[in-house]
């Protein structure tokens, strides 16, 4: 017997599915990248030379800066909006007194699982209905919805991961609630903070179907990229764009998995 | 004690949580610089009781009075007393030195006046130089000592300790305790100090509360409990006790007495005697109080016994004796003032003995 434990003993048909999971799942999203590098507006094998100048054509191209911006704002904003109310979600869940808390929980948790199609017919019709014009405002407000639960989700185990007599110790110790917040509570929720506003960027930032429905004249990256589809032409600049987004989601998503993470198994 | 002079002052005091009551009409006072300790096992109520000192928890009814002043409507960030908590709760983002000064932000001090306060501190807990560590590098007792500096630097008028040595292991404890009482001393807090370990209660205490099921079921020095108790069940948890059945004697004469099981007539002074003749009683007696003597005494009151089981504890010997007239065997405890008492224990076994007592260390209590 070698001397690992039971439950860490390694585990070979484990670790074979576990590759055929990621093949499986990542395959086809490599096609992007190494397309984005072929020299030829035709996305076919074989591939006939490597070059850059589809980056390059995208670096000059105004709409597409225009678009960057757009999904910049509505990402930043969102990301602020749904932590903040995240943060607010999260202390109330954990630190009061909150009756049917579960079903509280369950119902913030719920657009993890509703079609965002129907949320952006919902939200189409009353827009309409209300008479406001769609913009990016409208659009921030879809995602809104989209990324609440996912904040929650990153929020909720870093208030419930540490002990509420910190809180009333800062109490008891002069402070008032303003305060207590400010020096107890915020710097032992920070990492969980910058996850999740990372995370809710990146998912504001790649979102599609409701901005779809709410986009009025300003185009968001994806409904840009959606709408160049149709020129066969720009598709290889549509790729290296895409290329890039999916890079910088990897990154930001690990970024905020490994904050989130961090400091939850030390003592607190 | 009267309430003139009483610091705290807890009156009525009922707290429910929804039909649950965990405080059940306590009332008591806590004199100034007193060590005041709430002692009882654990869920009877000792941390509801704390916690609404410190303001975390409100009254369902009655009133606490801090320095006169009623306390309801005072939030716990406007108290002028603090907590030690059962887990410390040092904050994991700060060092120790701005752990300690936590609670001086509102004072404006200029930097060189708060180090020197966080210095001093520092020397007081017997940590010098441990400002920079972080607080996931200290053990145990240390974060204890941080969370007491935390506190004391706000020189509040009374500090609220909760289960503080509860953590620690058995000689770190005993070393705490005595380091507890010294800064108790030197510092001249009231400290209202909760345990549910009776040994710490007495060594620490001016005074001790004790509770059960949300009540106090007696109030008094570490002495008056033990010499005094009110009821079997403070006797029995302060201590070893014996108990005997009994009857009052009173015939019209000066002296009373009461007729024990086991024991005879014991006299007994008449102001001791509240209650009517022939009503049933309990005595209460400890297990130090005998005294074991293998020929019989010349003094009264007196009894034959067998050795039914011995043990030797070193500095003592504890025996079981049987006596006539009385189901359980007696607890006596010994000293062994002399070599020769050692062998007294490991032969006694088996062998008639003598018991005597003086009447004056009986306990009377209400009969069952
Ligand atoms: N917030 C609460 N909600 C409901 N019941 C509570 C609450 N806090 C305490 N209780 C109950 O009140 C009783 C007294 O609790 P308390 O914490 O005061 O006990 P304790 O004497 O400090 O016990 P221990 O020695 O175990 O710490 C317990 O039965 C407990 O279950
Ligand atoms: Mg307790």
């Amino acid at each position: 017997m070698s001397d690992t434990s039971y439950i860490k003993r390694p585990n070979r048909p484990l670790q074979v599915y576990a590759v055929i999971f990621l093949v499986v799942l990542y395959t086809p999203v490599l096609f992007i990248p190494l397309f984005s590098f072929n020299d030829s507006i035709y996305v076919t094998f074989p591939l006939t030379g490597f070059t850059t100048k589809w980056y390059a054509e995208l670096w000059t191209r105004a709409p597409v800066w225009n678009a960057l911006m757009n999904s910049v704002k509505v990402g930043l904003s969102v990301a602020v909006l749904s932590t903040l109310l995240g943060v607010v979600a999260a202390k109330a869940i954990t630190r009061h007194r909150l009756p049917g808390k579960s079903a509280v929980v369950t119902f913030i948790m719920m657009p993890l699982v509703i079609p965002g199609i129907i949320f952006g017919v919902a939200l189409l019709v009353l827009m309409s209905r209300m008479g406001v014009s769609l913009s990016l405002y409208t659009v921030s407000i879809g995602h809104l919805i989209v990324c609440l639960p996912f904040a929650v989700a990153t929020l909720l185990p870093r208030f419930e991961g540490f002990d509420p007599s910190m809180e009333e110790a800062s109490a008891d110790l002069g402070e008032n609630g303003w305060w207590t917040f400010w020096r107890v509570t915020m710097p032992m929720v920070f990492p969980g903070v910058v996850a999740s506003l990372m995370l809710t960027f990146t998912i504001s930032f790649d979102e599609f179907i409701m901005a779809f429905f709410l986009t009025g004249t300003d185009p968001t990256l994806p409904m840009y990229i959606w709408g160049q589809l149709r020129f066969p032409q720009e598709f290889p600049s549509i790729l290296a764009l895409a290329s890039l987004i999916l890079f910088v989601s990897f990154f930001m998503v690990f970024l905020a998995q490994w904050l989130g993470r961090r400091g939850l198994d030390e003592d607190i | 004690m009267t309430s003139s002079d009483a610091y705290i002052s807890i009156r009525n005091v009922d707290k429910y949580f929804g039909t649950f009551q965990a405080i059940d009409d306590i009332s008591m006072d806590i004199a100034e610089g007193e060590f005041f300790s709430l002692l009882g096992a654990s869920g009877c109520g000792k941390t509801t009781l704390l916690r609404m000192l410190a303001g975390f928890e409100s009254c369902s009814s009655g009133e606490i009075y801090i320095d006169g002043q009623p306390t309801s409507d005072i939030p716990p960030h406007r108290r002028e007393v603090n907590m030690v908590f059962q887990s410390y709760a040092i904050f994991p983002h700060l060092n120790v030195a701005d752990n300690i000064a936590y609670g001086l932000r509102k004072q404006k001090l200029p930097r060189a006046k708060r180090q020197e306060m966080i210095d001093e501190m520092l020397d007081l807990i017997a940590l010098p130089g441990y400002g920079k560590r972080r607080a996931n590098e200290l053990s145990g007792g240390q974060r204890q000592r941080i969370a007491l500096a935390r506190a004391l630097i706000l020189r509040p008028k009374v500090l609220l300790l909760d289960e503080p040595l509860g953590a620690l292991d058995k000689q770190l404890r005993e070393q705490m305790q005595l380091e507890l009482r010294a800064l108790q001393r030197q510092v001249g807090i009231t400290f209202v100090f909760v345990t549910h370990d009776q040994e710490e209660a007495m060594t620490l205490s001016d005074r001790i509360a004790v509770m059960a099921g949300g009540r106090v079921l007696q109030l008094d020095t570490p002495l008056g409990l033990y010499e005094n108790p009110k009821s079997r069940d403070i006797a029995n948890f302060i201590g070893n006790m014996n108990f005997f059945r009994g009857v009052v004697r009173r015939d019209g004469s000066r002296e009373g007495a009461i007729d024990v099981e086991g024991l005879g007539v014991i006299p007994v002074p008449l102001e001791q005697l509240t209650r009517p003749d022939g009503a049933p009683v309990q005595v209460a007696l400890r297990p130090e109080k005998f005294t074991i003597t293998p020929d019989e005494p010349e003094t009264a009151p007196r009894v034959a016994g067998k050795v039914r089981d011995s043990a030797y504890l070193g500095e003592r010997s504890h025996f079981y004796i049987e006596i006539p007239d009385k189901e359980e065997p007696v607890a006596v405890s010994s000293p062994n003032l002399t070599r020769n008492d050692r062998k007294l224990a490991e032969a006694r076994t088996g062998k008639p003995i003598w018991l005597s007592f003086s009447p004056e260390s009986i306990v009377i209590l209400d009969a069952e």
